[in-house]
């Protein structure tokens, strides 16, 4: 045990002599919080709209009004002619174009159909397909208001509509932020603990030293305990920090145990250390280590669901993250810190962690050899 | 020239040694594009979800069932009561539960209106909103019919849509881009970063720098081995997207490999910058892939789209290049334009670069501390 905290010690100094680094591994999350977590949206404001309307009655004012009135809506052009609008949304000047025939007027008006013609810039299909949900959503409520003039309030009770109200629980106003922090935040660690303690390991081997561990009585276990056991600690700080930041700052509620969390960001830490020293045990160089490196941890993020749903992907690929310890931690410090989930909502996950950091630690003990 | 060659030659040697980092180098734009195109999607599939039905009538049978059937979602344990709702969501087990108020089909024949409740789980805000968007357009389906029943008369506003150069709605067109725009930063960038600081850590700076070579010939030495390859990394990258996604290239392909170029030697530029600020290799490979990853990745637009961003993030990402590259191969590939729609992006990324190889060459430090 003293041999473990004297190799610690040692790797504590060699960290922290690092101005740089010592500086770094912490003031990089904070920045990067403070700065990304308000960045990231998926929610539309201002749909830039070009309108096209060739019929000019009272009906057409009044669609267009309706959707001018509607927070995501915004005319920005208003022109006669198609290709002047078809250019307008090649050069991304606007997202949508509105376009209203002559006789539009005419027809609802008789209470008929009448026919209009939307062209969205797709190439953002996630924009795309909202925008479009939301113009289909003004479109109802200009239908009803339609009917209603058309046949009387009495007529419109006696058509049966199913009314639908929805609600969302734990995050009312689906403020974005919410959800960001806890992931970015899993990142920012993941990416440090990552990038760091594997350099580490692979710095050792490149430049000798790791030589001179060898060739004392420290056991396999003792040394990669030590290597572990620092990134371990900057991380669980790096993530208070976040936390206290993320309550100040973006005001982000704190539903569940932060004991959980932090218990679950530890196991989740160890896995990942395993990882990251089981990678450079087989590395040579730091090159090597680091290019490994970005392609595991361009790998866990993108399918952890941090960005997007994971519960979406292939099966197969369901399975694959059943081992990616990301995937467990971004689900968990959602759940802990906006769902207020217990322990027993999640014993499955936290079992399932606990089994993937062993196994790795495991590995990169097993891989690392004292003999050159 | 002859002793420039002989170092150019020394760099490719380096490169084709450390034969695992070469292949690693062309497997993560693959490995990209593949979880991009197979495996990361932000469609609404399969979605749990579960059904706290009061009323049990035909009515809410058939309106779930429709629900149930149109492959978004999936249906999970029925509720029972209330309180389930919360605990079922707690576990993350489902996305939603649909309320149907007691007597629905009741009310809905005898009053003409019934209320169905959707409680989606906020926690995750897009999946949410997608929920509950899909399921009132469902039901605003299953209003419709019931409208015709009623009789005819009452057919409204039909929007017809098209979907400008993505007419599927395929997510391809926002990753590829995206996909090359990281690789070709990050990559470019750690490479040229970590070349120089490890010369500056094995203590071999040191002869290069006693020998004649000019640091501009250093510099340039560098930065040309690693051109190549990522310039074949690119290619690589709209192989792929070609072969794997059919994904064409709309513009003038010449035109495209030019700008990707000039994005390229920005890269390297930057790299170079990190490497004279950077004393280790761990301190500049802390810069690139700590500093840069998460801002290339959400602040270049290609998950999280920049028109979403509040203001202030217009002004803050201008000093961003991928934020411009972007732009270039989204008009080039997608759209096919020319040069007339984007000579400015091209000029600020020319700047970028010129700047980024002055300030390297200035910083250059041509003696050891």
């Amino acid at each position: 045990m003293r041999t473990i905290i004297y190799l610690i010690r040692k790797e504590f100094i060699q960290i922290f002599r690092d101005k740089f680094i010592g500086k770094a591994i912490f003031a990089v999350p904070i920045v990067q919080m403070l700065v990304l977590v308000p960045a990231v949206t998926f929610e539309i404001k201002n749909v830039r709209l070009c309108v096209i309307d060739r019929d000019m009655t009272t009906e057409s004012r009044g669609l267009i009004n309706q959707l001018e009135g509607s927070p995501f809506f915004k005319v920005k052009f208003s022109t006669f002619s198609e290709q002047e609008a078809n250019d307008l949304l090649y050069r991304d000047k606007c997202d949508l174009v509105l376009h209203i025939p002559s006789g539009f007027g005419k027809e609802t008006g008789k209470g008929g159909s009448g026919r209009i013609l939307v062209s969205v810039n797709a190439i953002n299909a996630v924009n795309a397909q909202l925008s479009w949900a939301y113009l289909m959503g003004v479109l109802r409520d200009y239908n009803l208001n339609i009917i209603a003039e058309n046949a009387g309030a009495r007529a419109i009770n006696s058509i049966p509509q199913i009314e639908v109200r929805n609600r969302y629980w734990y995050n009312e106003m689906l403020n974005y932020k919410h959800y960001m922090l806890p992931g970015i935040l899993g990142i920012l660690i993941l990416a440090i603990g990552f990038i760091l303690a594997g350099l580490n390991l692979v710095r050792e081997k490149e430049k000798g030293t790791i030589e001179q561990i060898n060739v004392t009585p420290v056991r396999k276990y003792q040394f990669i305990t030590a290597k572990m056991v620092p990134f371990l600690i900057i991380g669980l700080v790096d993530l208070a920090i976040g936390l206290i930041i993320g309550k100040l700052t973006f005001n982000i509620p704190f539903e569940g145990s932060i004991a959980l969390l932090f218990m679950c960001s530890a196991i989740f830490m160890i896995g990942l250390l395993g990882v990251a020293l089981w990678l450079s045990t087989l590395s040579g160089t730091q090159q090597q280590y680091m290019f490994s490196a970005f392609l595991f941890i361009i790998i866990f993020i993108l399918m952890s669901g941090v960005f997007t749903p994971a519960d979406s992907m292939p099966l197969w690929a369901q399975k694959i993250n059943l081992i990616n310890p990301a995937a467990y931690i971004m689900r968990i410090n959602r759940m802990i810190m906006l769902k207020g989930s217990t322990f027993s909502d999640i014993s499955r996950d936290i079992y399932a962690l606990i089994i993937i950091a062993t196994a790795f630690t495991l590995l990169a003990v097993n891989r690392y050899r004292k003999t050159a | 020239m002859k002793r420039f060659l002989g170092f150019v030659k020394k760099e490719f040697l380096h490169i084709f040694r450390d034969f695992r980092t070469m292949i690693i180098i062309f497997l993560i734009p693959a490995a990209e594009i593949l979880l991009f195109g197979y495996i990361v999607t932000t469609d609404l599939k399969n979605a749990p979800v579960s059904f706290l039905d009061l009323s049990r009538d035909e009515i809410t049978r058939e309106l779930s069932d429709k629900i149930c059937s149109s492959g978004f979602f999936i249906r999970s344990q029925d509720l029972m009561n209330y309180n389930d709702i919360d605990k079922e969501l707690r576990k993350n087990k489902i996305k939603a539960v649909i309320v149907f108020e007691k007597e629905f089909g009741r009310r809905l024949v005898s009053e003409g209106k019934a209320v169905m409740n959707i409680i989606a789980d906020g926690s995750e805000p897009n999946m949410a909103s997608l929920v509950t968007n899909y399921i009132a357009a469902i039901t605003a389906d299953y209003n419709g019919t019931l409208l015709k029943a009623k009789g005819p008369g009452n057919i409204l506003v039909q929007p017809e849509v098209r979907m400008f150069y993505n007419p599927s709605l395929k997510g391809h067109y926002m990753f590829v881009p995206g996909v090359i725009t990281i690789i070709l930063t990050l990559v470019c960038a750690l490479m040229t970063s970590i070349t120089i600081t490890r010369e500056k850590e094995l203590g071999t700076m040191e002869v290069l720098l006693v020998s004649p070579l000019k640091p501009v010939q250093i510099i340039v030495g560098k930065v040309l081995p690693y051109f190549i390859l990522s310039v074949a990394d690119a290619v690589l990258i709209l192989l792929l997207s070609w072969a794997v996604f059919s994904l064409p290239v709309k513009g003038s392909i010449i035109f495209l490999l030019a700008e990707m170029m000039l994005y390229i030697l920005l890269s390297l530029s930057i790299g170079i910058m990190i490497s004279t600020i950077a004393k280790n290799m761990q301190q500049a490979i802390f810069m690139t892939l700590v500093g840069m990853l998460l801002p290339v990745i959400l602040l270049s637009g290609f998950i999280f789209p920049l028109e979403n961003m509040p203001k202030v993030y217009d002004w803050f990402s201008a000093i961003f290049p991928p934020r411009y590259f972007i732009v270039v191969i989204k008009n080039i590939m997608i759209k096919g334009t020319g040069f007339m729609y984007v000579w400015k992006e091209t000029l600020i990324l020319m700047l970028f670069t010129a700047a980024a190889i002055v300030v390297s060459i200035r910083n250059f430090r041509i003696r050891l501390e």
